[in-house]
């Protein structure tokens, strides 16, 4: 997507220099361009922009509700949230939430990718599909079955004892220590076949030929895969790990529904937090919220900017680029 | 692009090169591998599987029966009290209502801006792609709490078409790049010859244009389809205080506190919120894994 704009911003600059009128001419002739962009530059300054610059002003007030106005409150909302164990409790669930799944997610969807993309494995198309169908459910029905599922005399409990996994049986779900988890557990389980799929295009893209000559030059599977197609891969690594690290931080249809973020605050990612400090609370504290809310966006941003030097980096080491 | 019947063909002549000994190792690996896919995809499609199985038995049976499936009877009564009495069918229609709603203005905004984005040079363009640059990555809850408040100002809030305005007017950044991709990369001769023919920029676009790119039609409707069908947090929050207007997503936290030992009735609501996004899916599953790899390709 971002290789796709870079190119339009390019070709705007080359067509500049061609058609120097004034500014005003330009805009009188080609009225109807704006026109076409209307509807998107009412709908996107209204719904995406506008939003992104309100967070920041409702950040310092105190505002009880959309029904009442909000005062300003200089830095107080900041202060507080500093000094609110809720808070980074939530902030560090949100951060852990990340780190375990993200990870999961990518190396688990690329395992898959490479047994799917390898000529040796029948039925790949059945595979493929039966993997990508979580992918398309709704989250908050599929939270909402999942707590029926992890129950202590749901099928998932009942199996680990019949293994003998675990003694008793044990609702995963209402025990603090693996509300958390369980929500880990059903996220890889819904998306991992959307990252399969991702892994799967960036397969693709690996010439044949270069196949062809690692095993020339006597290179085994896992050689071959950790010297040719791995280091091939790494522009889509980063790419893949920044989509699926935004998807990370946007648990909240199927963490309210399944733990409701209990027990306890046990599995209370950020996002539960700024919901139930804004609308799930007796007196609504939408400046309070609107503060978490930003510190959040800037998490997200700051991680996404992160991953794209990555892949301008990236992009750097390989002439001729990939895209 | 079709990942489906892709086959490398220089596999081939790996296969006839490779020494006899290689050969039977992969056999091994075939084996092994084969059979972990096959644990693999039982865990994936044992939830939908319980799921109908708990759907048809008595709410009673489903935690009593142990890892046993097969219902004693079939109670498709458990669909019709889902349908009727817990209200799936007003969800349903409000589901559907919001889901073309916010794909018509989806595919409207992004094709009309995608074409001017792709195929022509104005002042501000740049800064409009910085914009949207900027805002690609935005989480929804980052904005809920402006656009409520914009939404309530409107008029709006517990609407129809306050859903479908927050789920369609921002966002979807995606959908206009797609679009952009695509008109920049026709031949500049279809303006020229249609310019000749004495049509204007309007007829252009919706006589000439918007046929052509039927492919990212059909693309954009499907990612919209499924973003709006599943959406949560937004319908959730514009309709929290009117029943009458929740979607399927929603209608169904509503069926969990309501009628919480119902599951048989929970299952059935589920089975129904879930079977239209599984049955589109089932029948354009090569458009969708186009679709997404496209994206990511790009």
């Amino acid at each position: 997507m971002t290789f796709v704009s870079a190119d339009l911003a390019r070709s705007a600059r080359t067509e500049g220099p061609r058609t120097r009128k004034s500014l005003l001419r330009r805009v009188r002739e080609q009225w109807w361009i704006y026109l076409f962009l209307l509807p998107t530059l009412v709908g996107y300054g209204l719904y995406t922009v506008y939003p992104l610059a309100a967070s920041w002003v409702y950040a310092f007030m105190d505002w009880p509700g959309f029904a009442m106005s909000g005062t300003f409150n200089g830095l107080d909302n900041f202060v507080q949230l500093w000094n609110d164990p809720l808070f980074w409790n939530s902030f560090g669930k949100s951060l852990l939430f990340l780190v375990v799944a993200m990870p999961t997610r990518v190396i688990l969807a690329l395992l898959l990718a490479l047994w799917l993309n390898s000529r040796a494995t029948p039925f790949k198309g059945v595979f493929r599909t039966l993997f990508f169908l979580p992918v398309v459910t709704t989250g908050a029905i599929i939270g909402i079955v999942f707590t029926l599922l992890l129950d202590a005399q749901g099928p998932i409990s009942l199996a680990l004892v019949w293994a003998g996994i675990t003694e008793t049986p044990m609702n995963f779900v209402a025990n603090p220590d693996t509300s958390l988890w369980s929500g880990v557990a059903v996220w890889v389980w819904k998306w991992l076949g959307i990252t399969m799929i991702y892994w799967l295009a960036a397969l693709q893209t690996v010439p044949d030929d270069v196949h062809e000559a690692a095993q020339l030059d006597g290179a085994g599977p896992w050689q071959e895969f950790w010297r040719v197609t791995l280091p091939l891969l790494i522009p889509f690594l980063i790419i893949i790990t920044l989509i699926d690290t935004v998807s990370a931080l946007n648990v909240f249809d199927l963490m309210q529904t399944m733990t409701g973020g209990g027990p306890a605050f046990s599995s209370e990612v950020i996002e539960i937090f700024i919901y139930r400090t804004a609308f799930a609370a007796t007196t609504p504290q939408l400046g309070y919220a609107s503060a978490a809310a930003v510190l959040f966006g800037m998490l997200t941003v700051v991680l996404a900017i992160v991953q794209a030097l990555g892949i301008r980096a990236a992009r750097g080491m390989m002439p001729g680029g990939t895209s | 692009m079709t990942l489906v019947d892709t086959e490398p063909a220089v596999s081939v002549t790996q296969e006839h090169s490779a020494p006899a000994r290689r050969r039977s190792r992969w056999t091994a690996r075939r084996v092994v591998t084969l059979v972990l896919l096959i644990v693999m995809t039982l865990l994936w499609i044992y939830p939908f599987i319980w799921l109908v199985s708990a759907s048809l038995k008595q709410s009673s049976e489903i935690f009593s029966s142990g890892l046993n499936l097969m219902p004693e009877t079939f109670r498709w009564e458990n669909y019709a009290r889902a349908w009727t009495e817990a209200g799936f069918a007003q969800y349903f229609l409000n589901t559907v209502v919001i889901t073309v709603g916010t794909i018509v203005i989806v595919v409207v905004r992004s094709a009309l801006a995608g074409y001017v984005l792709g195929r022509f040079a104005f002042p501000g363009k740049k800064i409009l792609i910085g914009i949207f640059l900027v805002t690609f990555f935005l989480p929804e809850g980052y904005t809920i709490i402006p656009v409520t408040q914009l939404t309530d100002q409107l008029g709006l809030l517990n609407t129809h078409a306050g859903v479908i305005l927050g789920l369609g007017a921002g966002g979807h950044i995606a959908s206009t790049l797609l679009y952009a991709g695509f008109f920049r990369g026709l031949p500049k001769e279809l303006e020229e010859s249609a310019k000749l023919d004495g049509a204007g920029a309007f007829r252009t676009f919706f006589q000439v244009m918007l046929p052509l790119s039927w492919p990212i039609t059909a693309t954009v409707t499907i990612l919209t389809f499924l973003a709006a069908w599943n959406a949560y947090l937004l319908p959730l929050v514009f309709t929290l205080s009117n029943p009458e207007l929740q979607t399927l997503a929603i209608g169904m936290t509503s069926f969990v506190s309501d009628y919480g030992q119902d599951w048989s009735g929970m299952a059935a609501g589920a089975v129904i919120s879930l079977i239209p996004v599984v049955i589109v899916f089932v029948i354009l599953q090569r458009k969708f894994v186009d679709s997404i790899a496209g994206a990511v390709k790009q």
